[in-house]
C-alpha cells in the first residue's frame, strides 16, 4: 500500500474518533460546570472564621486535591448506582455521566483552592478599610473582596479547564468510548500496525489544538491583569 | 505477633470489612509488590523529570537559538495534550517499531517493557513542567546578583551555573513540590499499559475477593499518605538549604 492510500485510510476513521473527542469535550464542560459550583462554596468555606464549615472544608478540599484522579474515577465507576430514583422517576446513569461525576471532585477541590488563593491575595488592608467604614464581614467579602477577585481567579481556572481536558481520556480505562478508546478501536479494526503512529499522533494533535489555545489566553490574561 | 495481626484482620473480615491484605499471604505478596513498584515509579520518574526540566531550563536561559526554540515546542507539546495519550502513544504506537529481542526461553521480549516506557512517558510529561519551574525560578533571581558575579570576573556561563542556579532553586522548591505531587498522582496512569503498581494490583485483589470499597479506600489513604510524604521530603530539602537572609521565608 502507498502513502496516499495509508492517509486516506487514516482519514476515514477521523470522523469515528472526532465524535469520541466530541464527547471528551461535553465531559469536560459539564465537569467544569459542577465543579467550580461546588468549588466556590468549598473555597468560601475555607475562608470561614468558624470551625463547623472551615474544616470540613478544608478537609474535602485536601482529600479531593490529593487523591490520584484515576482514584475517584474509580470510586465513582464502580460505587455509584447505574440508575437513580428521583420521585418514582428512574434516571440512568451512563458511565461516562459517572466519570464526568468522577472528574467534578479534583475539578471543585482545584477551584476551592483558586478562591482561597484569589481571596487571600486581596491586601489585609482592604478588610480593614471596609470594616472602618462598617460593613459586615458578608458584605466585605461579597462587595469589595470577590469582584476584584474574579480577574485573578480566571487564568487560575481556564489552567484548570485545560487540566480537566486533557484528564478526560483516563475515563477511557473505565470504559467510555471517547477519543482515545475510540483511536484504539480504529486502530485495531484496521489491523495495519503502520497506522499506530500516524492514528495517534493525530490523537495528540487533537488535544493540542483544544488545549494551547486556552493555555496561551490564560498567560495573556494573567499578564494583561497582573500589570496594573 | 504476626498470627495477632492475622487473626485480629479475619475477625474484621467476618465483621463486613474485609481487608484480605493483611492476613492473606498472597494478597499481601501482591500489595507490596505493586506499592514497591509505585514507589520506584516515583522515584524514577522524579530523578529524570527533575534532570530534564533542570537541562531544558538552562537551555532556555542561556541559548536563544533553534535549542531554545525546540525545549519550547517540548514544554507546549507534552504541557497540552493527554498523559494517557502521550502513554499509549510511546507504548502501543513508538513501542511498535522498536526492536525486540529474546528471553531466555527464546519468545520475543520488547527491549523496553511497559515499566520503562511508563517511566519514560511520567519523565517527559513532569519534566515540561519543571522546565517552566524551574525557567521561573531563574526569572525570580534578581539581576543584580548576576552583575555582581560578573564584575567579579565570572564569565556568563559561570555566573550562571555558580550563582544564579543556586539561587533559582531555592526560589523553585514550592513549585516543585507541587509537582512532584502531581507526579505521584499521575503514576496511577501507569495502569493503563500494565504496569503491576498500587492501582493495578488494588484492582486484582479486589477483583478476586470481592473487596472493592475497602481496598479503594486503602489505596486512597496510601496516595494521601504518599503525597504528603513527597511535600514533607521536600519541606525538608528546601529548610536544609535556606540561607539566612535570603528568600520568602526570612526576608519579608
Amino acid at each position: 500500500m502507498n502513502p496516499t492510500n495509508l492517509l486516506s485510510q487514516i482519514l476515514e476513521w477521523m470522523p469515528f474518533v472526532l465524535q469520541g473527542f466530541a464527547l471528551n469535550i461535553l465531559m469536560s464542560l459539564l465537569a467544569i460546570a459542577i465543579g467550580t459550583m461546588f468549588g466556590t462554596f468549598l473555597g468560601l468555606g475555607q475562608l470561614s472564621p468558624g470551625w463547623i464549615i472551615g474544616a470540613p472544608s478544608k478537609l474535602a478540599t485536601q482529600l479531593f486535591r490529593n487523591a490520584p484522579w484515576l482514584v475517584l474515577l474509580f470510586y465513582c465507576i464502580f460505587l455509584m448506582p447505574y440508575q437513580i430514583n428521583v420521585g418514582g422517576i428512574s434516571i440512568q446513569l451512563p458511565s461516562w455521566l459517572r466519570a464526568t461525576i468522577g472528574f467534578s471532585f479534583p475539578v471543585a477541590a482545584n477551584f476551592s483552592e483558586i478562591v482561597r488563593g484569589a481571596v487571600k491575595s486581596v491586601p489585609r488592608g482592604q478588610w480593614e478599610a471596609a470594616e472602618a467604614l462598617g460593613y459586615s464581614r458578608r458584605s466585605t467579602l461579597f462587595r469589595i473582596i470577590l469582584p476584584q477577585c474574579i480577574t485573578r481567579m480566571i487564568p487560575p481556572w481556564m489552567n484548570l479547564y485545560a487540566l480537566l481536558l486533557t484528564a478526560t481520556p483516563l475515563s477511557m480505562i473505565v470504559g467510555v468510548e471517547e477519543a482515545l478508546g475510540r483511536t484504539q478501536a480504529a486502530v485495531q479494526a484496521q489491523s495495519d500496525s503502520r497506522v499506530l503512529i500516524p492514528m495517534y499522533l493525530a490523537l495528540l494533535a487533537m488535544f493540542f489544538l483544544y488545549t494551547w489555545p486556552i493555555n496561551r489566553l490564560s498567560l495573556l490574561l494573567e499578564r494583561r491583569f497582573r500589570t496594573k | 505477633m504476626i498470627t495477632d495481626i492475622q487473626t485480629f484482620f479475619r475477625e474484621l473480615a467476618a465483621s463486613g470489612v474485609n481487608l484480605t491484605i493483611f492476613y492473606d499471604a498472597f494478597d499481601f505478596d501482591r500489595f507490596v509488590t505493586g506499592l514497591g513498584n509505585t514507589l520506584l515509579l516515583i522515584l524514577a520518574s522524579s530523578f529524570f523529570s527533575i534532570v530534564i526540566g533542570a537541562a531544558g531550563a538552562a537551555v532556555l536561559t542561556l541559548s536563544k537559538g533553534p535549542a531554545a526554540a525546540v525545549v519550547r515546542g517540548y514544554v507546549a507539546v507534552f504541557r497540552n495534550t493527554p498523559l494517557l495519550v502521550q502513554m499509549y502513544f510511546f507504548y502501543f504506537a513508538v513501542g511498535s517499531i522498536m526492536p525486540v529481542g529474546q528471553n531466555e526461553i527464546g519468545l520475543p521480549q520488547p527491549l523496553i517493557g511497559s515499566f520503562a516506557w511508563a517511566v519514560i512517558s511520567l519523565s517527559l510529561y513532569s519534566g515540561a513542567f519543571n522546565v517552566e519551574t524551574f525557567r521561573a525560578g531563574v526569572g525570580a533571581v534578581h539581576s543584580s546578583y548576576e552583575e555582581a558575579a560578573l564584575a567579579l570576573g565570572y564569565n556568563r556561563r559561570q555566573a550562571f551555573f555558580s550563582v544564579t542556579v543556586p539561587l533559582a532553586l531555592r526560589f523553585s522548591f514550592a513549585s516543585l513540590a507541587n509537582n512532584l505531587v502531581d507526579l505521584t498522582k499521575a503514576t496511577t496512569v501507569a495502569y493503563a499499559v500494565g504496569v503491576a503498581e498500587l492501582l493495578y494490583v488494588s484492582n486484582q485483589i479486589w477483583s478476586d475477593s470481592l473487596n472493592t470499597i475497602e481496598m479503594m479506600n486503602v489505596m486512597l489513604l496510601i496516595y494521601l499518605v504518599l503525597t504528603g510524604a513527597v511535600v514533607f521530603i521536600i519541606n525538608r530539602v528546601e529548610a536544609a538549604m535556606r540561607l539566612p537572609g535570603f528568600g520568602l521565608g526570612d526576608g519579608q
